[in-house]
């Protein structure tokens, strides 16, 4: 499974992003996509092409946690959303692995092998690299973005950081990196 | 004086004279100075450092009038004994923290303060312009007011911070040295 996952301002302005992939069942924590390195650009694409969802599906309850609200077939990519109450919106790109036998989705070939080991993993059903539509998935999920919102109001607590600043702080970026270690 | 004695005062103070308020209050009020001190000085450090310290010198010279009246202690024996009561009563009843008091010098006109918590950096993280964190020293305007309250008890002191957890170091240190004591000074005579 790998993850792209931004923040967006109220405003749609990207003030944060990183790419990671699963630490769980034997995952190395390295983003794999299935786009070839030279598209990355491509999670860019697809992650903000969710956003007229988002903007739909924020109205329809009053969580915050909007869980798994889009897919984009072609990439098999599925998007998770969160919404902070002043509007600010975190969003989650998860890419299970590519399984050995499909190649519909671009990815080379050179790249879809080096899935072939980790592709075991979707033997079980339940683990959360294998089915990201799944309640523990979700669940998993939930617990990613409230302990990233956690460290997102602590940092934009700082004195130093502005309403809108793209967030920079290195800090912030390891407990994201240490959110998705512990529950992704 | 001892030590202990000094903590108790500070307990007893801090529980029965001293009015709360809340801490983010605090933190997020000093935070906005120190930034707006940054923006309006176009990141000039050493500046800002040197106007937090005159801020803190002006708190600090009102400030001990407010210490004294709350704690009525007397006066201090030796620079050893203001020591512990800046660090177990002073920074106790007004922030509810008590720094560390440690590595004297042999004639004991200098010690360091070791912040283990320091309320005023909570959330704080320093510009990453690759400069600040070597200049700016975030709290400075505590060298000020340890400036401004012993001067108008007759000490002259140089207080100035080594260390900041903030700049990555491991403590969070202050260097307070005693210049001299103020004698009393008779007005010039008319002729």
């Amino acid at each position: 499974m790998s993850y792209y996952f931004t923040i967006l301002s109220p405003s749609d302005a990207p003030l944060f992003n990183i790419a990671f992939g699963t630490s769980k069942s034997g995952g190395d924590g390295i983003a794999r996509f299935r786009f070839p390195d030279s598209a990355q650009y491509m999670n860019q694409f697809v992650i903000h092409s969710s956003l007229d969802i988002v903007e739909e599906a924020q109205w329809m309850n009053g969580n915050m946690y909007l869980k798994h609200i889009d897919t984009y077939p072609p990439a098999a990519a599925y998007i998770s959303a969160f919404l902070t109450p002043s509007g600010t919106r975190f969003l989650l790109l998860h890419q299970p692995p590519q399984p050995p036998s499909t190649s519909s989705t671009g990815g080379s070939s050179l790249l879809s092998s080096s899935f072939s080991g980790a592709s075991s993993s979707r033997a079980s059903s339940s683990s959360v690299a294998a089915n990201p539509t799944s309640p523990q998935t979700e669940e998993a999920v939930r617990q990613f973005m409230n302990e990233v919102y956690e460290n997102y109001v602590k940092t934009i607590m700082s004195p130093f950081y502005r309403q809108g600043m793209e967030i920079r702080s290195p800090v912030f970026r390891t407990k994201v990196t240490a959110a998705g270690r512990k529950w992704l | 004086m001892s030590t202990t004695k000094a903590s108790r005062i500070g307990e007893e103070l801090w529980k029965t004279r001293v009015d709360k308020i809340n801490a983010e209050l605090v933190t997020l009020t000093y935070g906005t100075i120190v930034a707006q001190l940054c923006q309006d000085y176009d990141s000039d450090y050493n500046e800002v450092n040197k106007q937090l310290d005159k801020m803190g010198y002006n708190i600090g010279m009102r400030l001990i009038e407010d210490f004294l009246a709350k704690s009525n202690v007397g006066r201090c024996a030796n620079f050893r004994e203001t020591a512990d009561m800046i660090a177990k009563v002073g920074f106790k009843i007004f922030l509810n923290i008590s720094p560390t008091v440690t590595n004297w010098t042999s004639d004991n006109n200098q010690f360091s303060l070791i912040f283990e918590e320091n309320p005023l950096a909570d959330f704080v993280e320093l510009p990453d312009d690759g400069r600040a964190q070597d200049e700016l020293w975030f709290s400075n305007i505590f060298c000020g007011v340890l400036r401004g309250a012993l001067e108008m008890v007759q000490m002259q002191i140089e207080a100035h911070f080594v260390s900041d957890v903030l700049r990555g170091d491991d403590t969070t240190e202050m260097r307070v040295s005693l210049v001299r004591y103020i004698e009393d000074e008779m007005p010039p005579e008319e002729e």
